[in-house]
């Protein structure tokens, strides 16, 4: 069995219990040394403290263990058979949050701390959305001291239920509850003598278990060039660097960024020259191309289908790091992206985000220490990048400033910067109200084969025999025309809806129903859709064409969910890639239970009672 | 699903020290690693080597030299030198004692440990050397936990551990002015049973005082310390063969050994999966200072 490697990241302060938690994973899984102990124990007594004091082993800076704080992140290392675990130790006070962001970049899972008396208080919910914005799969929540609440399985549901409204809120796809006393050792590496209510697992237990595999991006296959290896004697000429994101094999088609020359792999080495037959994340490999063509440190190798966006205007999400200046419009860094650096200006600061209501203040002018941020930046070579939710490898970067030196931001990309390049909106004298008839977007979403273009084609029949102004507009048959440059990459499936979006807008101001129908997977790029009508006073309806999976692949009218599990196609929404529900959709609709004459029929109903 | 894509942690972390290690020739123009013969440095070497395979790595290697030395890390240290083609930098405490630029500490206990410091940072300075990989680990040391992978020395070669640089996913900043360097640590991530697994599973060669052989020691201060030229008995000593190994290797003056039969680098990890002790806490004098002597001396510009 391969022992595995799972980085988990802490944050909390000492009276949440989070150093005598990690102590007691030290301790408890033999990892603590009897000199450590015994030096731990005699500075305890030394200071008149009557128990062993199990934070003065993480507190390793003089100044933390003199103020009796922990200022930076600390590294801890235990391990089990099954699994090696690397503990970002993190401090959990707001002014820390730049701390928190550090520690949580790499992790796999985040143990949030909740103490069973308190229940859910701010600094809790400010972990939990920190972990969400840097991308951490998998949440366990440690509601710590039962021991102090008798126990009580109800104060435990209570706190379970309280958290997981909140955490609805946010993009975390894994999260588990765990009621545990670390003083006393409760469910952390055996199971509680005093919960027999509780049936999970023990903490340790969970750590072990829990599934981080496919938590890498397998599919986008993304390799930046980190270093160019020539060996004059044997004429070798190697490209080094760490795969970040899908897999890579000998004999792969592939496509070099940002020149666009395809060639294909010759070979893959592994570190010292053995011979790989497929690279994946996280491993640093050197790749030999077919063809010489010119190649250098920051040049990103992908599939001539799959290619990362490419572009100088992005829009991120950054977390100021600095106690120097504050983040404004206008500053000037350098950016850290891959193995790229370049230098990005900020164009414009959308909104701050306050850590602890979520809260998105558009008045804000600038970003202080800890503060976190949505920006536009501009760069002046263009990045190749994801988004970061797709991936964190090619959505992350930092800032770094030219007189200091020092790394003043960390920065997740959330997409190409959707701007109107300066061009001015040329008014006309003709009103919507002016117009024959009012239009508007009804938008169906749902996965392939769900049955959204046979209710659409449905739709707009009705509309138009009941003589209103109607338009289809098909996703599949968009890709024929406007779309045609168009890849199934996220980059470009955001960007396919995008335009789909602006075009249904169009039809709609000039009065048209546009029926729209596609796949649309992704929550954001739906809601961008509707945000662009909202803002232009245009009425827009999200339809969820909600068919299980299961009905969908039996269906499979165009033969792509076969396709996709033999793997001949990736990326597939539902089988590879994610889809990604409406929350609140307007209407939701279920071909498995009634025939499309109905279904059309409801959704003309609703557009009627709109209008 | 056939293949699962799963990677050892041995795999991750060699994945993550070369990526670290060619982070460092891509940016940086003039490296240089710290090369003692103990087995972190060994290990660092070596990933070094396979890093840049089939290229040697493009830069030499530093050897701080106490003086102090066991004859048997020399004679390793040259010929792994020959044997990777390598070049070989050495820079030596008695010639800043020579020049007076250092002062030697008298008594028995008297090491050279402390001196070391200064030596090094002439080394840097002299060779104008911009990046300087050092092979220690964040398990060893509460002040080591803390520190960055890409840590900043400024002009005086002193780490500031308040103000240290953030530092997110696998993006390192290197940023420095002219004077400054950057301390790079690509065994960050190890631990000591780690190193074990690795050099058992990659098979390297290692100086022998790492394995079990009999040996003339001394017991002071609850270690054992080699008998050698270098020691100065104190009153009452008595000098008695043991059957050792050497879990760390520096100056021969306050480098202790743990009496071991472990005589392979299996018996070494079944050794230290079950020891008790830290390796720096059964073995080195100069942590013994006070609570924060590690701390003290990395701002000095200690390794």
């Amino acid at each position: 069995m391969v022992q595995e490697m799972l980085r988990l990241s802490t944050a909390g302060s000492v009276d949440d219990g989070k150093s005598t938690l990690i102590g007691r994973l030290l301790f408890d899984s033999k990892t603590l040394f009897d000199d450590q102990l015994a030096a731990v124990e005699e500075v305890s007594k030394r200071r008149g403290e009557d128990y062993t004091n199990l934070a003065l082993l993480t507190d390793g800076l003089r100044a933390e263990r003199e103020q009796g704080i922990t200022i930076d992140v600390a590294y801890r290392y235990f391990a089990t058979p099954r699994r090696k675990f690397i503990i970002a130790d993190t401090p959990g006070h707001v002014q820390y949050t730049r701390n928190m962001v550090t520690g949580a970049s790499t992790s796999d899972l985040a143990l949030i701390l909740v103490d069973a008396r308190n229940g859910v208080l701010e600094q809790s919910r400010r972990h939990a959305f920190l972990a969400s914005l840097l991308g951490i799969p998998h949440l366990v929540v440690c509601v710590n001291k039962m021991d102090l609440v008798d126990w009580s399985q109800e104060r435990f549901e209570e706190i379970r239920e309280e958290f997981s409204q909140f955490a609805a809120k946010l993009d975390v796809h894994d999260m588990a509850f765990i009621p545990i006393s670390a003083l006393h050792g409760d469910n952390i590496v055996h199971r509680s003598a005093s919960m027999p209510w509780y049936e999970g697992s023990s903490l340790l237990h969970h750590l072990e278990q829990v599934h981080i595999a496919s938590d890498r991006n397998l599919i986008d296959a993304r390799f930046p060039v980190q270093y160019v290896i020539r060996d004059y004697g044997t004429d070798f000429r190697g490209y080094a660097g760490t795969v970040t994101g899908g897999v890579l094999q000998p004999g792969d088609e592939v496509m070099v960024l940002p020149s666009g020359f395809t060639t294909s792999i010759k070979a893959i080495w592994g570190p010292g020259g053995t011979p790989v037959q497929e690279a994946f994340p996280p491993q640093a490999v050197t790749v030999e191309l077919t063809d010489h063509i010119d190649i250098s440190r920051g040049d990103m190798i992908c599939r001539p289908g799959n290619r990362p966006s490419a572009g100088h205007d992005i829009d991120a999400l950054v977390c100021w790091l600095s106690e120097g200046g504050a983040l404004k419009p206008g500053g000037t860094y350098t950016i850290r992206h891959t193995t790229r650096a370049t230098t990005a200006e900020i164009q414009a600061l959308d909104y701050r985000l306050d850590v602890n209501t979520l809260h998105r203040d558009e008045s804000a002018e600038a970003l202080a220490l800890n503060e976190i941020g949505r920006v536009q930046l501009r760069t002046r070579q263009p990045l190749l990048f994801d988004p970061y939710r797709r991936n964190r490898f090619t959505g992350g970067f930092i800032l770094v400033d030219d007189t200091t030196n020092n790394t003043v931001a960390a920065g997740m990309i959330t997409g190409p910067a959707l701007r109107d390049g300066g061009a001015v909106w040329q008014p006309t004298r003709v009103g919507r109200e002016d117009r024959a008839a009012k239009g508007g977007t009804v938008w169906l979403t749902g996965l392939s084969g769900a049955g959204k273009s046979t209710i659409a084609v449905e739709v707009e029949r009705r509309l138009i025999a009941e003589g209103h102004a109607a338009y289809l507009l098909d996703g599949d048959n968009l890709r024929h025309g406007l779309n045609s440059d168009l890849s199934f990459s996220a980059a470009d499936r955001t960007e396919n809806v995008r335009r789909v979006g602006e075009v249904a807008k169009l039809f709609a101001d000039a009065g048209i129903v546009a029926v729209v129908s596609m796949i649309s997977p992704y929550r954001e790029d739906r809601e961008r859709a509707r945000a662009a009508h909202e803002a232009a006073g245009l009425p827009f309806v999200e339809v969820f064409v909600d068919t299980p999976i299961e009905v969908c692949e039996a269906r499979d009218p165009k033969g792509l969910y076969a396709r996709a599990r033999a793997g001949e196609i990736t990326g597939f929404t539902g089988v590879d890639d994610p889809y990604e529900a409406p929350e609140s959709p307007d209407l939701v609709l279920n071909p498995t239970q009634e025939d499309t004459e109905a279904l059309a029929e409801r959704v003309v109903d609703l557009l009627t009672r709109q209008r | 699903m056939t293949t699962a894509y799963e990677l050892t942690h041995l795999r991750v972390l060699e994945a993550e020290s070369v990526h670290i290690i060619r982070e460092v020739a891509a940016t940086f123009e003039r490296p240089v690693l710290l090369f003692s013969g103990g087995k972190d440095s060994v290990v660092m070497l070596h990933l070094a080597a396979k890093a840049f395979w089939p290229a040697p790595p493009p830069f030499p290697i530093l050897h701080v030299d106490t003086g102090h030395n066991f004859d048997e890390v020399i004679a390793y240290r040259d010929a792994t030198v020959e044997r990777l083609g390598v070049q070989l930098l050495v820079a030596s405490v008695q010639d800043d004692i020579d020049a007076g630029r250092a002062v030697e500490e008298t008594g028995p206990r008297a090491s050279r440990n402390r001196l070391q410091t200064g030596t090094l940072l002439r080394a840097i300075k002299e060779g104008g050397f911009d990046a300087v990989f050092g092979g220690a680990r964040r398990d060893e040391e509460k002040a080591r936990a803390k520190e960055r992978v890409f840590s900043f020395r400024d002009e005086f070669g002193q780490w500031d551990p308040r103000g240290q640089r953030p530092e997110l996913w696998n993006l390192y900043n290197g940023k420095h002015r002219k004077g400054e360097h950057i301390r790079v640590f690509p065994l960050s991530n190890w631990t000591e049973l780690d190193i074990w697994s690795y050099i058992r599973d990659e098979n390297i060669e290692l100086p022998p005082l790492y394995y079990a052989h009999r040996r003339e020691v001394v017991a002071r201060d609850g270690m054992l310390l080699a008998n050698t030229r270098f020691l100065t008995l104190l009153d009452g000593e008595q000098p008695y063969e043991a059957t050792v190994r050497f879990r760390t290797i520096g100056d021969a003056t306050c480098t202790g050994c743990v009496e071991s039969s472990a005589a392979t680098a299996d018996d070494v990890v079944a050794e230290v999966s079950a020891t008790r002790l830290t390796e720096r806490g059964a073995t080195r004098a100069d942590d013994r200072i006070s609570e924060a002597g590690m701390e003290d001396r990395k701002r000095e510009g200690y390794f």
